[in-house]
């Protein structure tokens, strides 16, 4: 691994987040939501939590983190740059990582901004700090596996709204088969559906207690995404 | 040597693209590679480049085969894409910097001023790239491929779209970067090719058609030179009486702007003229000689003869 080098496609992406329209349009939505549904809980039911965050986030980052994601592959193929990029003294692995690692920070930096949150609701309230960590350390983590499955289907296409659509779909589809809704319906189904899901780990880190098995899953989900990716930039060697 | 391409074949599907290429490039050429567009000018750049692989055959690189040792190649190849592709919200530096730093260089400072300095774009320094001039585009193009001092330079299509005061320009940079480096560069054009090369490969359909210097290219059309000729009377005589003539090889008619006029083009064998015999004949068959005109190849009828 070529660390400095890699190093530059990395800042690369999280300015071009900075640049970038949708970025601070993600970033003023999810805030003004995110806060406005903390605090109504806050003032109504009575109740120092943030579990009227933690269960909109998944939904919020269905649309979202396609909007993010769209642009990494399909904007340089429109604009032609991933012809540079790629003859670029890189390996696909180390610019597929850390394109990768620049929306991941970005989603983190995201969710940083929202940490006034929790901050005011404990000066305010109780409140229970375990599950809130949990619920950022998953937040995080979510963010960054639907990341990664729009990181690689926009590696599919160089037209941005189709990558949108189609990632907010497959997104769609992984968060809804963990639903509670679904799980109950799908008899022996629902313990695969359980495990693929990207929503029950969320739900289990909520609890504010951080399982490995939950850590592993998005890890592995990130993985598999990026693989693909690498496989789809690979193709062009084709023979 | 230094790029050595063996029996490049690219297919897509049931298509070749590129048909069995051969041939090397030396150390310090300013290699033009020329062809009509589609014949497989930026297919054989990408591959060369390791973007894209050939289906067989391969390039080596100072002897290393470009797929088998990828990073330690592309160290050495600075390359402009087609259409010089550009993050057009980034600023020059901001833009350069980037590309040294991906390409590992050390003190990249020092290596951004230096292109920006050899590609005199040291005003436009702090311009975002997408409120750029075309021309200055291509500098900030050619400024990123110089970046890092790379021993072979790959631009395809470095002047197109670009005014004739920018081709200049751009031209006049090329000559000067390759005074110390391998230079490819691919181009329709073929005023590019006798502008700033050394030498020209002409490809046609994935072949190589002619390979050599402007000279020499010139020189492979057998030195052949056409003669035009404009009469008016009775031209059938005329015309076998011309075909007739030692080193005419062909005479053609084309159709001439009035009605009792007759235009013929006369492809002649090397070094023959025939204008005297042909102005002597029109006497002797009573037509009357209105034009004549003597033309020698230029490089461009050799490349539509070869590329036709």
């Amino acid at each position: 691994m070529n660390y400095s080098n890699s190093k530059a496609v990395f800042f690369k992406e999280i300015r071009s987040y900075f640049y970038s329209l949708s970025s601070y349009i993600f970033i003023i939505v999810f805030l003004t939501i995110i806060t406005w549904l903390s605090f109504q809980n806050f003032f109504i039911i009575k109740q120092a939590s943030m579990r009227g965050f933690a269960s909109l986030l998944p939904w919020f980052f269905l649309f979202l983190i396609p909007a993010l994601a769209m642009r990494i592959w399909s904007e340089e193929k429109r604009q032609g740059t991933h012809e540079l990029l790629l003859t670029l003294p890189l390996t696909e692995w180390e610019v597929v990582l850390a394109k990768f690692l620049g929306g991941f920070s970005f989603i983190g930096v995201a969710l940083l901004f929202s940490l006034p949150i929790p901050i005011t609701l404990s000066r305010l309230g109780n409140l229970d700090w375990g599950p809130v960590v949990g619920m950022y350390i998953g937040a995080w983590l979510m963010g960054g596996a639907l990341m990664a499955l729009g990181q690689f289907i926009s590696s599919l296409t160089k037209n941005q709204i189709v990558a949108f659509l189609l990632t907010a779909a497959a997104s769609a589809m992984f968060i809804f088969v963990g639903t509670s809704l679904v799980l109950s319906k799908t008899g022996i189904l629902s313990n695969f559906f359980y495990i693929i899901s990207t929503i029950t780990h969320f739900e289990n880190l909520n609890k504010g207690v951080i399982d490995l098995r939950d850590v592993v899953y998005y890890v592995s989900f990130i993985g598999i995404c990026l693989y693909l990716n690498v496989y789809v930039l690979n193709q062009r060697h084709w023979k | 040597m230094e790029i050595a391409v063996n029996n490049l074949t690219k297919k897509y599907g049931s298509v070749t693209v590129l048909d069995a290429m051969n041939f090397t490039v030396d150390k310090g050429e300013i290699l033009g590679f020329l062809g009509p567009n589609g014949a497989g000018k930026t297919t054989t750049m990408r591959i060369l480049t390791g973007f894209l692989a050939p289906t067989s055959g391969d390039v080596k690189i100072s002897n290393l085969d470009i797929l088998d040792h990828s990073l330690e190649t592309r160290q050495k190849i600075g390359y402009l894409p087609e259409n010089n592709p550009l993050y057009n919200e980034m600023k020059v530096f901001e833009y350069l910097e980037f590309v040294a730093r991906a390409k590992g260089i050390k003190n990249w400072r020092d290596e951004v001023k230096r292109t920006l300095a050899i590609c005199k774009l040291g005003e436009r320094a702090d311009q975002v790239i997408g409120e750029l001039s075309k021309g200055f585009k291509q500098r900030v193009g050619i400024a990123q491929a110089l970046l890092g001092d790379p021993e072979i330079i790959i631009m395809d299509e470095p002047t197109s779209g670009l005014d004739p005061n920018q081709i200049v320009e751009i031209r006049n940079l090329i000559k000067e970067v390759g005074k110390t480096k391998t230079i490819i560069l691919s181009t329709h054009i073929l005023s590019e090719v006798q502008a700033s090369c050394t030498r020209a490969i002409i490809i046609n359909k994935g072949k190589i058609v002619a390979t050599g210097t402007t000279e020499d290219l010139i020189r492979a059309a057998h030195g052949k030179s056409q003669l035009f000729i404009t009469v008016s009377g009775k031209k059938e005589e005329l015309e076998t009486a011309i075909q007739a003539l030692p080193g005419v090889e062909a005479i053609e008619y084309v159709l001439a702007h009035m009605p009792d006029e007759a235009r013929y083009t006369i492809t002649l064998a090397e070094n023959i003229d025939v204008r005297k015999e042909i102005s002597k004949l029109c006497v002797e068959k009573d037509v009357i000689l209105l034009g004549m005109e003597l033309k020698t190849l230029s490089l461009e009828d050799v490349f539509r003869q070869l590329t036709q």
